[in-house]
């Protein structure tokens, strides 16, 4: 029976031979993870359930990536519990401050998730790793703790949908703009439990770091899981990385599909979404009227060394407007130093904009960077709910790191061309 | 989520009993993890302390206003964002013993049922319920009747995996269960 990668990875880790969608299984997890937030409450449920060991204390990684470094006591609390929790179990994948990262950058960057695996988080972006060509997507704490107990998880085998991008994107344009235009086009809910396949000539000419953007939001079309095949780029990136054995997997042909969108690259420009929902998307040339107070350029999305450079290249010999604060958050360690060894820090500084120690920190409005009542920023990260970054009466614009650099020396929303930056390449 | 066996036994829900009387609130659409609990309260993990703040950024006084036994009542996408189980968290915390809507994100979907905070699917009774109505709901059967106007609905039907997980009193006791034999 032809089967789509999902169902395949699926089939797999259920220990049989095949699924169809609307199976409900139990699977094999490979890889398990919680943050700071999430990891405190599955330990208490955990331990609560009367569960004393955990089922391989290799396969789990706890990471302390929102409130850290501590932003208060009560923060500071749920960190030490994860700490002594590790501790007690031998789990070694727990960072603190100084190793630590944000999560959906950490893990695949450090070699812990890979082709052909079954992750689940207690983190909705836990779906970044599809751009592995893994299955991988967010649960709750109590099922984190029933997996870091069993290595078990739930699912019922969601319908696939499949995306395709045609032909070459236009300058500037990357991975975040062409999720923000799928989710403009679909809505927030359109994807709604379903496997999105992204696939075509432009996802196969994208870096790793522009897939890891498009798979990081595909809960924000509801979907349950968004994945990209390996190909020549992923198996170049995991190579020498990855831990443990990759598994590649393709969708077979003629698996079957519940719908299908297929669109022209070029088409596609760069895109902003607007307040308060991430389908609220617009071009970004034509928001030029929207004055902004802050700039974040950081975040699961777009913290990597490649969304760095793009800010940098925009912020090279230019100011960020005296109106507006930029903070730029490198989202792990390595890419804190490589951004810092390429000189990109000199750049930022230089724009006088200021440099965060990897966390999540504004991104949930948690700290690094709250915004007041009637506040508006422009950043690189995915959602834009109400007083998702601060104040109930905040704004957020969701933008790529071209746009959010532009719109921090323009002092409203803008395009590199719309502030005269010159192409490097 | 659709029902792998035409079924509908809702069976025993853990924490509920099988008919809840109560007052309805009313939500439009996407009503995000955000919405129901902001991410500033998450340095906290207990009921009571996430439900002092439930639904603040929708309504700074609905902390205040909700009773328990008062029902949630949502259009279509109840739970997007997060996955924060904050959010059946403060709503249990509150003392809020179920949810109706027209559809439910993802993860708030299976994070209501792996913590036992009763949860049901049905779009008619959703746009034939107003805020304020007193509406009576028997979890046994699905059927929603609304005392206030007089009108019956039905919730789609539970498929019957989840009904297991229902009747194992949540996903850990069902795990527990499971690896035990
Ligand atoms: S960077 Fe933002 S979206 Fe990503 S894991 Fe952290 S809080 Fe969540």
């Amino acid at each position: 029976m032809a089967m789509t990668i999902t169902e395949k990875i699926l089939a797999r880790a259920a220990g049989r031979d095949t699924v169809e969608p609307g199976d409900l299984i139990m699977a094999r997890v490979d890889f398990c993870l919680g943050n700071d937030i999430t990891a405190p409450v599955a330990i208490d449920e955990f331990e609560k359930a009367g569960f004393d060991t955990v089922f391989d204390p290799e396969r789990i990684a706890l990471i302390p990536d929102h409130f850290t470094p501590n932003k208060d006591i009560k923060t500071a609390q749920l960190v030490k519990q994860m700490r002594e929790f590790s501790a007690r179990h031998g789990i070694t994948h727990f960072y603190d401050v100084g190793r630590v990262g944000v999560e959906h950058a950490l893990l695949p960057e450090m070699g812990l998730v890979g082709p052909g695996d079954v992750v689940i988080g207690a983190d909705s972006h836990t779906c970044t790793y599809g751009a592995l060509g893994a299955f991988a997507t967010g649960v709750g704490s109590t099922d984190l703790a029933g997996a870091m107990a069993t290595g078990q998880v739930w699912f019922r085998v969601p319908e696939s949908v499949k995306f395709v991008f045609d032909g070459e994107l236009s300058p500037w344009v990357t991975g975040k703009d062409l999720i923000l235009y799928t989710i403009g086009n679909i809505g927030v809910d359109g994807a709604l439990y379903l496997a999105m396949e992204f696939t075509g000539s432009a996802i196969s000419g994208l870096s790793m770091d522009s897939r890891f953007s498009m798979a990081n939001m595909a809960i924000e079309a509801g979907g349950k899981n968004g994945i990209i095949a390996a190909d020549a780029t992923t198996r170049a990136y995991v190579e020498g990385r990855f831990r443990r054995e990759p598994v590649y997997v393709e969708s077979d042909q003629g698996a079957g599909y519940a719908w299908e969108r297929r669109w022209s690259a070029a088409d596609i420009p760069l895109m902003v979404a607007k307040p308060h929902l991430p389908s609220n998307t617009q071009p970004a040339d034509e928001l030029t009227g929207t004055g902004i107070d802050q700039v974040i350029i950081g975040s699961c999305t777009n913290g990597r060394i490649e969304d760095l450079r793009m800010a940098a290249e925009v912020l090279r010999g230019q100011k960020v407007h005296k109106d507006v604060r930029c903070i730029v958050i490198p989202a792990t360690q390595a890419i804190w130093k490589q951004a810092m060894d390429e000189g990109l820090f000199d750049v930022f500084l230089e724009a006088e904009a200021v440099v965060s120690a990897p966390t999540c920190g504004p991104c949930l409005g948690g700290h690094m960077g709250i915004l007041a009542e009637g506040e508006v920023a422009v950043a690189t990260t995915n959602r834009n709910f109400v007083g998702r970054m601060g104040h109930p009466a905040s704004e957020v614009y969701l933008a790529g790191p071209y746009v959010a650099a532009a719109s921090a020396v323009a002092g409203h929303v803008a395009t590199p061309e719309q502030i005269g930056t010159r192409r490097a390449v | 989520m659709s029902a792998s066996a035409p079924n509908n036994e809702l069976g025993a829900v853990p924490g509920g009993s099988a008919v809840i009387t109560g007052h309805a609130w009313t939500f439009g659409r996407d009503v995000d993890t955000d919405l129901i609990i902001a991410a500033r309260y998450l340095n906290m993990k207990t009921a009571e302390e996430l439900a002092a703040h439930l639904m603040e950024d929708a309504d700074p006084e609905f902390p205040q206003k909700v009773r328990p036994g008062d029902i949630l009542v949502a259009d279509e996408n109840f739970g997007c964002g997060s996955s924060r189980e904050h959010a059946p968290m403060a709503i249990k915390g509150a003392g809020i013993p179920l949810v109706i809507a027209k559809s439910f994100a993802r993860i708030f979907y299976r994070n209501a049922f792996n913590t036992g905070l009763p949860i049901l699917v049905a779009p008619e009774a959703v746009d034939g319920i107003d805020e304020g109505d007193e509406v009576e709901v028997d979890l046994s059967t699905g059927c929603i009747r609304n005392l206030t106007s007089g009108k019956e609905f039905e919730a789609e039907p539970l498929p019957s995996f989840m009904q297991e997980l229902v009747s194992a009193g949540g996903l850990l006791p069902f795990l527990k269960g499971r690896v035990q034999g």
